[in-house]
Order: C-alpha cells, then sequence, then structure tokens
C-alpha cells in the first residue's frame, strides 16, 4: 500500500501540493499492478475533505487524533505516521516537499532505518525502485535508487499535476489514536503566533501578479511594486528569499513551497528566476520580467523584459500608466 | 542566562550561483572552475553558534570532506569559532547522510570521552548540494536527543531542570516556538540572523587555531546515487523592451496589448 500524508490549510482543505503528491502516488499504483493508495491525515477529517480524497483515488483515509498529536512535534507525528504505516501495512511513505513533509519523512526514515529521498520528480523503475529528484537547488536532478522498504521520499511541489483519478476511491476514514512516547514529545510546538491573514487565494486567481524578489531590496522598499500592483488591480507574489527575510507573509510566496499562480501576465521585479520558483509561475501566459540583469533566468524564459534596476523602471511605468489614463 | 557549549555542522558545497558542471562520472558537482562556500543556513548557524557561547561557552565547528574543506573551518573560525575539527573524508561525496550522522555522533562521543559536551548541536535544514533534508534529523536519532528542525532564531534560557534551548521558526500557520531542554538537535534555516563579516584580526586568529583531524568510523554505505544530470538548457524567446526608465511606454504599450489596463 501507498501511504501519503495529506496536509490541509487553516480551512481544513487539502493543500494542492498534497494532492499533487497523491496524483504521483496514484501513478506509482498503476505502474506497480494498483496497489492501493491512502492518505494519512492528522487532525480532522470533514466530509468535503473526504469526498476530495476519495475524488483523488484514495482507498483508506487514516485519520489520527489524540492528546500525542494536538501540538505539533516532528518526532511524535512521525511516529504517528509509523504507527499507522506498521498497521496498514505500506511500503510506501511519501509527502509533498514541503518544510514539514520533509521534516516528517525525514523521521521516518531514521525511525524505520531506510532511505529518504528528498524532492523526488519522477521515478524511472520500480525494482530497483529509481527517482530522479532535485538536488543543488534544482540546477542539477539526481538520478537515486531507494533499495529498502517501505521506499520513504517527498515530492518537489508543483512537480507533478494534481488532477482528480478517473475511478474514484472508497474514501473509507479509519481512524487511529496512537500512543505517542515521552521523548518524542520534548521537542513540540508550545505556541504559533496568530496566524496572519491568508490571502493566497486571490494569489492563485488574480488576473495580473507582480513579483518582488531579492533585488527589491528591503522591506521598506516595497512602495514602489505595491503601486504598480494597486495600478494593474493586481496581486502580489515574492520570492522565498523575500519571505526568509521577513520583509512580506509567507502566503504571498510563489514556488514550490508557495503558490502556483496561472495569471495572463506576471511582472517579475528583482527575481532571478530559480528552479524553485519557476516552478509556481511557468503556467502565466506572459512574464514581464524586470531584472538589472539581462542574464538571469528569469529574463530569457521570459515573453518580454527591461533590463535595468527596478526602483528606476517600476515609477516610470507607474507614472507611464497614469500619463495614459489608467489605473483610476 | 549562561552560555552554551556549541557544536555547528558545515558543509563544503560548489558555489552553484555558478553554472553548474559535473565531474567526468557523473557522481559529484565539479566546483573547481564555480569555488566553494558554505550555504546560508550554515552561515546563519555559525553566527548563532557564536552567538550562543559567547560569555563563557564554546563555539565548536566541525566538517566531514576533503583536504579542501579546512576552508570552511577557517573561515567559521574567522567569525568567532574557536574550536574546529575535521573529518577528512577523500571523495567525501560517496558518505551519504546515514553516513555522515553517524560521524558527527562519533564526533560528538569521542568528543564527550574527552571531556568536552556539546550541549546543542547546530546544521543547516538542507545542504545545499545534496538537498538531503535529513542529517540533523538523523543525527538527532543517533545520539537520543531531542531535535527542532527549519529554526531561524535562538535563545537560551534557565529551565526548571536545568538549561533550555527557546527556537522560533516559521511553520505553516505562523511562528513557531519550541521549548527544549539541553542537549538538544537544531536545523537552521536562514533568515533570522545577520552573519557577521570576518574581521581582519579574525582572521589572523582563525589561522593560528590548531584543526583536529580525525578519520572516518566505517566506510560509507553511500547516498544511492545513480548518477547526477543537469537539467536541459531552456530556448530563450525574450522579446527586449528596453533599458532603464525610458522603456516605460514600451512597456505600456504591452500592458495595453494584453488588455490588463483598467480606466
Ligand atoms: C527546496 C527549496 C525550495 C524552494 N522553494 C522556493 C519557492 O517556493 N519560491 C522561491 O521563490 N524560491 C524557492 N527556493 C529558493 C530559490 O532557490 C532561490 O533561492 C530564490 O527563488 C531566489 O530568490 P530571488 O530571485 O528573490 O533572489 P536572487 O536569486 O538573489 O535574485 C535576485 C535578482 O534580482 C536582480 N536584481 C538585483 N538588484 C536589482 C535591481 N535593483 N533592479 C532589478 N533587478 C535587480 C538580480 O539580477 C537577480 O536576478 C527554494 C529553494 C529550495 C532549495
Ligand atoms: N559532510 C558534512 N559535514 C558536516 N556537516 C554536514 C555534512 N553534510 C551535511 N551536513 C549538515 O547537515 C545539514 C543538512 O544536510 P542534508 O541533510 O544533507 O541536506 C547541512 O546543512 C549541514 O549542516
Amino acid at each position: 500500500m501507498i501511504l501519503t500524508l495529506v496536509e490541509t490549510d487553516l480551512e481544513g482543505a487539502a493543500t494542492e501540493v498534497s494532492l499533487e503528491a497523491v496524483s504521483f502516488g496514484r501513478d506509482l499504483s498503476a505502474a506497480g499492478n494498483g496497489v492501493p493508495v491512502d492518505a494519512v491525515v492528522i487532525g480532522d477529517v470533514s466530509d468535503d475533505l473526504r469526498a476530495e480524497l476519495a475524488a483523488y483515488g484514495v482507498r483508506t483515509i487514516h485519520r489520527v487524533g489524540g492528546e500525542g498529536v494536538a501540538a505539533y512535534s516532528g518526532a511524535g507525528w512521525a511516529s504517528a505516521i509509523q504507527q499507522v504505516r506498521e498497521a496498514a501495512g505500506s511500503v510506501v511513505v511519501m509527502a509533498a516537499g514541503t518544510d514539514r513533509g520533509n521534516e516528517l519523512m525525514a523521521h521516518v526514515a531514521a525511525r524505520t532505518g531506510a532511505s529518504m529521498a528528498a524532492n523526488v520528480l519522477s521515478f524511472s523503475g520500480l525494482a530497483p525502485f529509481v527517482v530522479t529528484r532535485q538536488v543543488v537547488g534544482g540546477a542539477a536532478m539526481e538520478e537515486m535508487k531507494l533499495h529498502e522498504r517501505p521506499a520513504v521520499f517527498t515530492i518537489a511541489g508543483h512537480a507533478v499535476e494534481a488532477k482528480p483519478a478517473d475511478v474514484s476511491g472508497a474514501g473509507e476514514v479509519v481512524e487511529h489514536s496512537p500512543t505517542i512516547a515521552p521523548e518524542d514529545l520534548v521537542a513540540r510546538v508550545v505556541s504559533t503566533s496568530q496566524p496572519e491573514v491568508d490571502e493566497s487565494g486571490a494569489l492563485t486567481s488574480a488576473r495580473v501578479v507582480v513579483g518582488a524578489g531579492r533585488g527589491v531590496g528591503g522591506a521598506d522598499k516595497f512602495e514602489d511594486v505595491l503601486e504598480l500592483t494597486s495600478l494593474l488591480d493586481a496581486a502580489l507574489g515574492v520570492s522565498r528569499v523575500v519571505t526568509s527575510a521577513g520583509w512580506r507573509p509567507h502566503h504571498e510566496q510563489v514556488g514550490q513551497t508557495g503558490s502556483r499562480i496561472t495569471p495572463e501576465l506576471y511582472i517579475p521585479c528583482g527575481i532571478s528566476g530559480a528552479i524553485q520558483h519557476w516552478a509556481g509561475c511557468s503556467s502565466a501566459k506572459n512574464i514581464l520580467a524586470i531584472n538589472s540583469d539581462a542574464e538571469a533566468p528569469m529574463v530569457t524564459r521570459a515573453t518580454y523584459a527591461v533590463i535595468g534596476d527596478l526602483h528606476e523602471i517600476v515609477p516610470a511605468i507607474n507614472a507611464e500608466i497614469r500619463k495614459r489614463g489608467y489605473g483610476g | 542566562m549562561a552560555a552554551a557549549n556549541v557544536l555547528v555542522c558545515v558543509k563544503r558545497v560548489p558555489d552553484s550561483t555558478e553554472e553548474v558542471v559535473l565531474s567526468e562520472d557523473a557522481q559529484s558537482v565539479d566546483g573547481r572552475a564555480s569555488g566553494f562556500t558554505m550555504s546560508a543556513h550554515e552561515e546563519c548557524a555559525v553566527e548563532l553558534a557564536v552567538q550562543l557561547a559567547a560569555g563563557g561557552g564554546e563555539a565548536a565547528v566541525m566538517t566531514l570532506g576533503d583536504a579542501d574543506a579546512v576552508e570552511q573551518l577557517r573561515n567559521a573560525l574567522a567569525v568567532g569559532c574557536t574550536a574546529a575539527t575535521h573529518v577528512v573524508a577523500p571523495e567525501s561525496y560517496r558518505f551519504g547522510p546515514v553516513d555522515v550522522s553517524r560521524e558527527i555522533a562519533a564526533v560528538v562521543r569521542a568528543h564527550e570521552e574527552e571531556g568536552r559536551t556539546h550541549d546543542l548541536l547546530l546544521l543547516g535544514n538542507d545542504a545545499a548540494d545534496s538537498g538531503d533534508f535529513q542529517v540533523g534529523i538523523r543525527l538527532a536519532y543517533e545520539l537520543g536527543r531531542p531535535v527542532v528542525n527549519g529554526a531561524n532564531t535562538l535563545t537560551l534560557e534557565d529551565g526548571d531542570d536545568g538549561p533550555v534551548v527557546v527556537a522560533v521558526g516559521e511553520g505553516p500557520d505562523g511562528q513557531e516556538t519550541y521549548r527544549v531542554p539541553l542537549p538538544a538537535v537544531v536545523t537552521i534555516r536562514e533568515g533570522g540572523v545577520e552573519p557577521r563579516y570576518p574581521s581582519v584580526p579574525g582572521r589572523l586568529k582563525a589561522k593560528k587555531v590548531a584543526i583536529e583531524e580525525r578519520q572516518p568510523l566505517s566506510e560509507p554505505t553511500g547516498p544511492g546515487r545513480v548518477r547526477l544530470v543537469l537539467p536541459p538548457p531552456t530556448p530563450s524567446a525574450v522579446q527586449i523592451l528596453g533599458e532603464g526608465p525610458e522603456a516605460a511606454p514600451a512597456v505600456v504599450d504591452v500592458l495595453e496589448k494584453l488588455g490588463v489596463l483598467t480606466k
């Protein structure tokens, strides 16, 4: 059986990257004589989530609850996943390549003595099981053998498409309340800051997205870019450098570990176009890159580009938009 | 709060902002043209180690790597680490995450036998080259210590039963705080601290530190690597609209053409 960890958002819906992972699991199942595809969810399983996972071909949804998993702990949650795996007898355990997904699969692998492959893009053989995964920040790929069972790995975000199954699964919910050993709860989350208002919905459905990367230069230097965003009635999307530095909130991040956008036009300003960022913006119909480096991957892959300092170019564009009477 | 004895684990990696070239056998990245560095996560881990050791603790650094990896140890010494251990491993790319975590654990245990403790072990969240996302977690299991993954700031506090590390990181639903008694393992993600630059006296001091050299405990079992491959180059069809602010009219022409402007 193939067991996929399904992460949920604050509303309890499956994240897109988790549905991508389930889709990958189905492809794997198809190659492997139809071994069943199961999901493990830590927390609530609403009727909507159940229906969605069934539509994605999931046979059994293992719902994990109880005191031991009420607060997040890498070891505690991995212990729970591991207990589900043993009870259900899975030969594959996988998750989306999110921060949590990578962390939990590393714990599961360490606990079972198996290897772990992070950020898998595809598989090429079952015996031996060979996967291709991203390395060197996406600049290269590695073909890697996963000898042990369970095979433990994560799927790089937006590397595969999330698509419902041709034939729905039963989507039967099985409850688990595993006992977690005290030592697995020593490193657990004791408090979480007020969650930020998540407006990534606006980002993923926006017709125009203005992007901002390290080239913007600081948290206090977003004024021009935000003005362009508002003149175009667009959404702001940023690179991971921007969210890591705390310049902008995480829900604005575009890429493999952020949102996947599909606008008519994407205007990345000061974003180099690393493969992990590209994973989130490659579906934009048009890309108009603003970058000081004419050789940046974002420029060479764009539809249009302007070369130079974004802090000179963006204000000039804003002025020109106004001059022509647009933007209210 | 008292200082802690910290050991930070760093890895010599090819500078991947430059073009990536593979070795002839496609088993590793040939960094000779691009040069070598340590990842941003690990630079932040070094900075945190130096801060947490200030006032009586020790900030030690270690690496498992080829002879040249001594460069990364010297760089960490130049910004405030005061001791360094080099597990000398020719062809270190043959060491997978299971091997590396076992070798780091061996160093910690050997130091303990010599009476040197490392209360806090810091690593990067993921290595810039192999990107395995697991050495810190495996190390924690090797040593039977708790592990926090992906923190960006750390502080020390006095707990009821001894010192506690308070680790804060970005979780899926907001900032998460952990309070974990020492000894512990924490993996670091960049963004929480600004790594300092080495000063000239710092560099001179670093040159004088004797680096402890060790042999790997055992032969590597390997990373399971079949081979590395480079992605095919992407053809470019970009239309350059111009350079600098003079390009603004051409940009707005495109915006008009795409119909994304509203009056
Ligand atoms: C597992 C993993 C997951 C990741 N997930 C994501 C993800 O989801 N999203 C993401 O974005 N990244 C992600 N990354 C990080 C990614 O690899 C890059 O590091 C990141 O996208 C780079 O951000 P950037 O383009 O803003 O910065 P840089 O790469 O530093 O690029 C800055 C760009 O700005 C340009 N510039 C500088 N100054 C100016 C100026 N004044 N005017 C105009 N241009 C200027 C430069 O020429 C350069 O092209 C991930 C990495 C890993 C390893
Ligand atoms: N050869 C090594 N020597 C010392 N530390 C290492 C080595 N390889 C990995 N690490 C540490 O483990 C972290 C995670 O690596 P990885 O699990 O391989 O992505 C890195 O950021 C380093 O801090």
